[in-house]
C-alpha cells in the first residue's frame, strides 16, 4: 500500500496558462455582520495546480469557496477567472462563468429524489442539450465508474455511504469538464480508507484533467497528499503560503501546531 | 416586530422580481413544469374533489332547509350552483391547495436549502429561480382554475344527488333551472381568480422553502409558515377580487 509521502510524490506540476494565472482573487473581504470572516486575501491558482486551504473551523474556508463560485458575494476586493472579474455579476452571466467550475460540497449535497445516476447527469440535462439522453446516461456512468461507484448507480443518495456520496458528488462536480475543481472538505467526516480512496481520486483527477484546484480542508494529512501549495488562514488573513516544506520550516506557533497533527 | 413585517415585504418583493426575470427568459424548463403540473393539479385532484362534494352535500341540506322554512324552495337549483360555484368551490380549492401543495413545496424547498441542494443547483450553472420557484408558481397560477372546475363539478353533482335522495329532482332538470339565466360572466371570473390564488400559494411557500434557515426546526417551520400566510393571504385575496369581479362584472 502507497504511504502518505509515496502518493505525494505523484503531484504534478502546475502549468502556467501563459503565466497567468486562472483564479486569482485580491484583497478579497467578507463579512457577516460584525464578524470579518475574509480580511484581505490574496490567492492564485494556475492550471494542473493544487492549493490547499487551511484553517481552524470558522475561519472562512468554505466562505472563501463560495465567494469563487459566486453563492456569496465579496465586501470588496476581486475574483478573477482567465483575468475576468466576476464579482458581482449577474446570476445568469455568473451561469456562464460556473459551467467552468465543479464543485464537491462538504455533506455532498446530492439531491436526494434523484438517484445516483441522476444525480451526475443533472448538470449535462441542463447544459448538454445537444446529447441524447443515452449519450447522457454513458457519460454519468463512465464518470461513476472513474470514481468506482459503477456498481451503484441506482441507488439513491441517502442508501449509500458518506464516502460514496463525496464521490458521487465528485463525479457530478465533473460532468461539465471543468477547469477548477472546488472542494469543501473532501475527506470530513470519512474513516481514514475512504479519505486515503477520495485523495487518490483527487491525485488522479489532478494527473488526468490538468484543472485547478482549490481544496478547503483541516485535515493537514490530506492536504499535505494532494496539494503542490498550501495556504493557512487565520482571522481572516492567509498566515502562511507556499509548499509544505515552507510551512516546516516555519517558526509561526499557529503553523507549528497544525503541523502537530501528523 | 415592524422591522420584521417590512423586511419580509421587502424580500418578498426582490424574491418575486428574481423568479420573475427568471421565468420570462430562456431556457425555459419544460419538463420540471410538467412534472409540477402532475404534482399540484392530478395529486391534489382527489382531495379537491372529496372536498367538493362534501361542500356540495352540506349547502344542499342547508339550502334545502332554509329556502322551504322561508318558502322558497323553487330557487333551491340556483342558489345551489351559485352558491357553489361562486363562493365555496374557489374559496375551498384555494384553502385545500394552500394546505397539500403549500405545505408541500414550503418543506421541499426548505430541506432542498439546509441540505445545500439549492447551493448545488446554482454551482451547477443552473438558475433556482428558473428551475425551482418559476415552474412550481406557474403550475399553480394555471391548475387551480381547473381544480376550482373539478371542485365545482363534484359539489353540483354531490349536492343534486344528496337533494334527489330526499325528492325527485332529475340532473338535467337540476341544470337546466340552475343555470336559467346565467351569463357566463357569473361563472367565468370566479373560477379564473383562483389563478391568483394559485400565484399567492406558489409564491409564499417558494419563498418560504427558498430562505429557510436552520435545520430540521427550520423546514418545519417554513412548511407551517407556508400554509399559515398562503392560507391568510387567499382569504385576503378573496376579499378584493370579489369585489374587484362585482366593479368590473357587475
Amino acid at each position: 500500500m502507497a504511504t502518505v509521502f509515496d502518493i505525494a510524490m505523484k503531484h504534478t506540476e502546475p502549468e502556467k496558462d501563459n503565466g497567468a494565472p486562472i483564479v486569482a482573487v485580491e484583497d478579497l473581504r467578507k463579512a457577516f455582520g460584525s464578524n470579518n470572516v475574509l480580511d484581505g486575501i490574496n490567492l492564485q491558482v494556475a492550471r494542473g495546480e493544487t492549493l490547499a486551504v487551511l484553517g481552524r473551523s470558522g475561519t472562512g474556508k468554505s466562505v472563501l469557496l463560495r465567494l469563487i463560485i459566486g453563492l456569496e458575494t465579496p465586501d470588496s476586493g476581486s475574483i478573477r477567472i482567465h483575468d475576468q472579474d466576476i464579482s458581482g455579476l449577474a446570476m445568469d452571466r455568473m451561469g456562464e462563468i460556473r459551467k467552468k467550475m465543479g464543485f464537491l460540497f462538504q455533506h455532498a449535497a446530492l439531491y436526494d429524489s434523484l438517484t445516483v445516476a441522476e444525480n451526475v447527469a443533472f448538470p449535462l440535462v441542463h447544459h448538454r442539450r445537444d446529447m441524447s439522453r443515452s449519450e447522457r446516461g454513458d457519460r454519468a456512468m463512465q464518470l461513476l465508474a472513474e470514481m468506482g461507484m459503477e456498481g451503484d448507480v441506482d441507488k439513491m443518495p441517502s442508501d449509500i455511504s458518506g464516502g460514496m456520496q463525496k464521490r458521487v458528488g465528485l463525479a457530478r462536480a465533473l460532468a461539465l469538464e471543468p477547469e477548477i475543481l472546488l472542494l469543501d472538505e473532501p475527506t470530513a467526516g470519512l474513516d481514514p480508507i475512504s479519505s486515503g480512496e477520495i485523495n487518490d481520486l483527487i491525485l488522479k483527477l489532478q494527473r488526468e484533467r490538468k484543472m485547478a484546484s482549490i481544496v478547503v480542508t483541516h485535515d493537514l494529512h490530506s492536504a499535505k497528499t494532494i496539494a503542490n501549495r498550501l495556504a493557512l488562514l487565520d482571522q481572516g488573513k492567509v498566515v502562511i503560503e507556499g509548499k509544505f516544506e515552507a510551512l516546516q520550516h516555519s517558526d509561526i506557533a499557529l503553523v507549528k501546531d497544525f503541523l502537530n497533527q501528523l | 416586530m415592524t422591522n420584521g413585517f417590512f423586511e419580509w415585504f421587502g424580500e418578498l418583493g426582490i424574491f418575486s422580481w428574481n423568479v420573475l426575470k427568471a421565468g420570462l427568459t430562456p431556457p425555459y424548463e419544460w419538463r420540471e413544469l410538467v412534472r409540477q403540473l402532475d404534482e399540484v393539479g392530478s395529486r391534489s385532484l382527489p382531495l379537491v374533489a372529496a372536498a367538493g362534494a362534501a361542500i356540495g352535500v352540506v349547502i344542499s341540506m342547508e339550502a334545502r332547509y332554509s329556502l322551504t322554512r322561508f318558502g322558497a324552495k323553487s330557487m333551491f337549483p340556483t342558489t345551489l350552483v351559485y352558491s357553489v360555484i361562486q363562493v365555496m368551490g374557489p374559496i375551498m380549492t384555494g384553502l385545500i391547495v394552500s394546505g397539500r401543495v403549500g405545505a408541500g413545496i414550503g418543506a421541499e424547498l426548505a430541506s432542498m436549502k439546509v441540505t445545500e441542494q439549492i447551493d448545488a443547483v446554482e454551482a451547477s450553472a443552473i438558475n433556482p429561480y428558473r428551475l425551482l420557484a418559476a415552474t412550481r408558481i406557474l403550475a399553480c397560477i394555471l391548475m387551480l382554475p381547473l381544480l376550482t372546475l373539478a371542485a365545482d363539478a363534484s359539489g353540483l353533482l354531490m349536492g343534486w344527488f344528496a337533494q334527489a335522495m330526499v325528492e325527485p329532482l332529475s340532473f338535467h332538470q337540476f341544470i337546466a333551472s340552475g343555470f336559467k339565466g346565467a351569463k357566463l360572466s357569473d361563472f367565468l371570473p370566479p373560477t379564473f381568480k383562483t389563478a391568483v390564488y394559485g400565484l399567492i400559494i406558489g409564491l409564499i411557500a417558494c419563498f418560504q422553502g427558498m430562505r429557510t434557515r436552520g435545520g430540521a426546526e427550520g423546514v418545519g417551520r417554513a412548511a407551517t409558515n407556508s400554509v399559515v400566510l398562503a392560507s391568510l393571504f387567499v382569504i385576503l385575496a378573496d376579499v378584493v377580487l370579489v369585489k374587484f369581479i362585482l366593479v368590473v362584472f357587475p
